[in-house]
């Protein structure tokens, strides 16, 4: 199993997600500048300020040559993970639904967050269970969930919103408590808090983000069985 | 401008004293000329030889400190200054200050001094790895309160800003408000950094005939006399006439942390590849000061043509190109051989580059623009030949500054002391402030803010590396020598409570005007107390900044030596936590602690004057506690550790069951007091006993720790150090007795929301 990660001008926890896939499988960084995706059985686009972030978070960063090859990876049905960043790219790219707005509170906010699996049977949160917590920190200016009635109707009932804030958690007012979400077809997913950094009670206050790693092993270890 | 234009329009002695320059100066620098300077070589000489540049008010009282020791891999004198962490690794660490700027601009000033402090690190080949923080604002609240909320907003924003879109973790900090800051806010910055140690790299230029490459953001206008007119100058406090602050804006800097995390990684590779000689990075007085010192330090000359350099504004005067202090830039000595790569190098990054010179042999400085000479000065005279002067110290007759108003009423019983102090604006939690930053980013900050007494940083092998960062400026303004030496204390009794032992210290002299011998006699005396006190920790002083005339009309600040230290511990598994942690073990007061009241946060919120001297501190006997505490931290023996700092042995408490969640049942009773009449005899002596009890909870002084654990290892700990035994953990209440006079219970709640009291800041 290998995962690619991106890596833009202005990507900063690349290296985290690079280290933390390393715990379950092999991983290398991806150029922006690159097309060829090497054979990666699954993508990470990581957080940071991609291009500055200067348009609009991920704006930029959608046109890279390298992400032209993840939409089309991701058409194919390649699993793709977009951490903070990365979900606003990914969300640009129209790979996932909605956008995300300026914090409720209009500040960049660090917190170590408790995450509630709302769906265990993607291939996100397979080695989760239903309803389980996670603690997983966040660290955004920009990560209000926004989609309008119908969409989010639809994703409830389709089960794209596959992690929510749990009581309390949710400072940066995302509609219905949206942490993180995925596309229809449920093979790209997109979250603001960062489970790379939550893969090593040492530093990450938890291991519980590990578990977003294990379950895409999980799922590209299925699939080619 | 053609040679007959410029000896036309030759600038005078008035143009000089404009720039900073006294006459005397501007005389010695005709004779170093041959001549008077023209436009361009009066500029250079303008910002070489201000207090920024050239610390001519401070270098002989710099030169006593101590530079040398076993740890250290770099001292004074490079971007930053490094120290051996082992595994073939070093850490490169320093601390800047961007006040003035930030007074003027504070969301941009703040950014930029980040930016700054960054390049410092990675122009010596590490990775920036931390940033932490020290800010001084006037009071929040009353009349200053508008313009500091406006300043802590902005500085915190920029820091946030900066750091975190550059992916290097803001780790710790500290912040004071006090009234003497109130015109002249300090924003000071630090970072860190890693590198093979055999890797490090020099600024010295070498190697005549080889290239110099300026790569990173374009040229402009923006920060144009920032080192002499804005940071080696008084501001004009309250002035809002033309010539006022506010018409200095623009020679703030500002900052595109985008553009510096290319050139980040960009100086990383060409280091990596080995594709430089040397490498400098452009901060104040930009080309001028990098190109002067780096040809300085190689004992060779440079030649620079000023229309090789890309330029965001057309029609820049040459002088303009040389004294320019637009951000993110980085100046690198190159073979020729090389020159290609390098900027293939900077063309895979997005970062600009261009060669813009040469290295010479002829020892001096020579600006060109096309053909045309346009400047022509001696490196020596540049660099080393500005006068240095001596202070006329002389200690004040009359206090310096004015008492604080009164907030806490003189009757306030214990419980209402206990809140108002947890309260305070420099006791609060800095939530505020600090989840405003990435703390995380790199994956290597095992211990977060609040959690410690010190941010700790995994390495590789399995060790970490420690860091704190502090100044109590009301207690340096009391006694300069004893405390500065407190702070030194302070800083490394941090580092024990993780179980860091110091390797090494940088320190941010921030002062009022030298020129006038009170503020002269409080900077040698806190110079002198720093020197001191680094000595008798092994901890010796690799780098760091000075800062002077931070004053105005009202007076100048508070003096604050801020003091960065760096330690090391074997085990990151094993970095202490300052909550406490486990029902029922027990708690105990550790060390000398002799405190008393006088310059404490209470004598403050009692709006007492300043006392006229500390008491003397035993620093054998506080170095040996701290040395106790990190042995018990390593071996795991205890649960928790808290120096006792503002608010005293009270506030320690509080903090600790805040940290932990847990309640803490404590009594200053009988045996408490007769340990006391051994540990802390002057404590003892006080009457009446409400004194006696006020000044033990609230009082203020150095060599304390709140220690919880099992029994059985605090009474080991006993035989290292003085252990007083306070009482035990549990329950949702912090619970202090001792007699029919003492005897009070505050709900975790209650101590909470007190604590809460910053968030009103940012809403």
């Amino acid at each position: 199993m290998r995962f690619g990660v991106l890596q833009f001008p202005g990507s900063c926890d690349e290296v985290d997600a690079l280290r933390a896939a390393e715990r379950v499988g092999e991983a290398e960084l991806i150029w922006h500048g690159d097309r060829d995706l090497r054979g990666a059985d699954a993508i990470v686009v990581p957080g940071g300020f991609s291009y500055g972030d200067y348009l609009r978070a991920g704006a930029i960063a959608r046109f890279a040559p390298a992400m032209e090859s993840v939409i089309e990876f991701a058409r194919e049905g390649g699993p793709v993970l977009g951490i903070c960043n990365g979900f606003q790219v990914l969300c640009e790219a129209r790979l996932l639904p909605g956008a995300l707005l300026v914090n409720a509170n209009r500040r960049f906010t660090f917190r170590q967050l408790e995450l509630e699996v709302v769906n265990a049977s993607t291939s996100f949160t397979r080695a989760c269970v239903e309803g389980e917590r996670l603690s997983i920190p966040a660290k955004h200016a920009w990560g209000r969930y926004y989609a309008d009635e119908q969409s989010l109707q639809m994703m409830h009932e389709r089960g794209q919103v596959v992690l929510r804030y749990a009581a309390g958690q949710n400072f940066n007012g995302s509609l219905a408590d949206i942490a993180g979400v995925c596309n229809e077809a449920g093979n790209v997913f997109g979250l603001m808090p960062h489970p790379e950094h939550a893969v090593d009670q040492l530093t990450g206050g938890s291991a519980d983000g590990l578990k977003i790693f294990q379950s895409m092993r999980l799922a590209v270890d299925g699939a080619a069985v | 401008m053609s040679a007959a234009a410029a000896a036309s329009t030759l600038p005078t002695l008035q143009d000089a004293l404009a720039l900073g320059l006294t006459a005397d100066e501007y005389e010695l620098v005709c004779e170093k000329q041959d001549g008077p300077p023209n436009v361009l070589e009066l500029a250079m000489y303008s910002l070489l030889w201000s207090e920024h540049c050239a610390y001519k008010h401070s270098k002989k009282l710099l030169r006593t400190l101590p530079t040398e020791g076993r740890y250290v891999v770099l001292g004074p004198g490079e971007n930053a200054g490094a120290v051996d962490v082992g595994g073939g690794l070093a850490c490169a660490f320093k601390v800047e200050s961007h006040n003035h700027p930030s007074a003027v601009e504070p969301f941009q000033g703040a950014a930029t001094g980040v930016g700054g402090i960054l390049r410092d690190i990675f122009a010596i080949g590490a990775r920036p790895i931390a940033v932490l923080d020290s800010l001084r604002f006037g009071e929040p609240a009353g009349e200053s309160g508008t313009r500091t909320r406006y300043l802590l907003d902005g500085a915190v924003s920029g820091i946030g800003h900066y750091g975190n879109s550059i992916g290097v973790p803001t780790v710790g900090g500290e912040v004071y408000f006090e009234g003497p800051y109130e015109h002249n806010c300090l924003v000071n910055a630090m970072a860190l950094g890693l590198a093979e140690r055999a890797r490090l790299v020099r600024s010295a230029a070498a190697g005549e005939g080889n290239v110099l490459v300026l790569f990173g953001a374009s040229t402009g206008r923006d920060g144009i006399g920032g080192a002499s007119v804005l940071a080696s100058a008084e501001l004009a406090v309250g002035d809002t006439s033309a010539g006022s602050d506010s018409d200095k804006r623009p020679t703030v800097q500002v900052g595109d942390p985008f553009e510096e995390k290319k050139l980040l990684e960009c100086s990383l590779e060409l280091l990596q590849r080995d594709l430089l000689v040397s490498l400098q990075d452009l901060g104040a007085a930009g080309l001028t000061s990098s190109a002067a010192e780096m040809a300085s330090k190689g004992e060779v000359g440079i030649e620079i043509d000023v229309e090789r350099v890309p330029l965001r504004e057309a029609d820049m005067e040459p002088f303009e190109v040389m004294v320019s202090e637009s951000q993110e830039r980085m100046l690198c000595v190159v073979e020729p051989g090389n020159v290609d790569a390098v900027l293939a190098l900077c063309e895979k990054w997005e970062v600009g580059g261009a060669a813009i010179g040469s290295v010479t042999d002829s020892g001096r400085v020579r600006v060109v623009a096309g053909g045309v000479q346009v400047g022509d000065m001696p490196v020596r005279a540049l660099v080393d030949d500005c006068p240095l002067y001596d202070l006329s110290p002389q200690k004040p007759a009359q206090p310096v500054y004015p008492a604080p108003a009164a907030t806490l009423a003189a009757q306030a019983t214990i419980e209402q002391t206990l809140l108002a102090l947890l309260g305070c604006p420099n006791i609060a939690s800095r939530r505020p402030l600090f989840e405003q930053y990435d703390a995380i980013v790199q994956s290597r900050t095992v211990r977060r803010p609040e959690q410690a007494d010190a941010a700790v940083l995994a390495l590789a092998d399995g060790s970490a590396l420690a860091v704190s960062i502090d100044c109590n400026g009301r207690r340096v303004a009391a006694d300069p020598y004893r405390g500065t030496v407190e702070t030194v204390l302070e800083c490394a009794a941090n580092l024990a409570c993780v179980g860091a032992e110091p390797l090494g210290t940088t320190n941010n002299l921030n002062f009022g005007n030298p020129e006038k011998p009170h503020i002269a006699w409080q900077l040698a005396e806190a110079v002198r107390g720093l020197g001191d006190a680094c000595r008798a920790l092994a901890a010796p002083i690799v780098g760091g900044n000075v800062s002077l005339y931070n004053e105005g009309a009202t007076g100048p600040i508070y003096p604050t030596p801020v003091i960065g230290m760096v330690g090391r511990l074997p085990d990151a598994h094993a970095a202490g936590n300052l909550g406490f942690a486990r029902e029922g073990e027990e708690i105990a007061l550790v060390g000398p602690f002799d405190p008393s009241a006088d310059a404490s946060e209470l004598a403050k919120l009692r709006g007492e004057q300043l006392p006229d001297g500390l008491a003397e501190v035993d620093v054998a006997a506080v170095r040996g506690a701290h040395v106790a505490i990190l042995e018990a931290v390593r071996a795991g023996a205890i649960s928790s550790a808290h120096d006792i700092a503002e608010g005293g042995l009270a506030i320690a408490l509080a903090e600790c069951c805040l940290a932990g969640g847990i309640g803490a049942r404590v009594a200053l009773g009988e045996e408490f007091w007769q340990a006391t009449a051994r540990a802390a005899p002057r404590l003892r002596a006080l009457s009446p006993a409400g004194e006696r009890v006020t000044a033990a909870l609230f009082g203020e002084g150095p060599g304390g720790f709140v220690v919880s654990g099992p029994s059985a290892a605090l009474g080991e700990l006993g035989e290292r150090a003085t252990v007083r035994r306070l009482g035990r953990v549990g329950g949702d209440a912090l619970t202090i007795g001792g007699d029919d006079q003492l005897s009070l219970a505050i709900s975790l709640q209650e101590l909470a929301l007190a604590h809460a009291s910053l968030e009103e800041l940012f809403s």
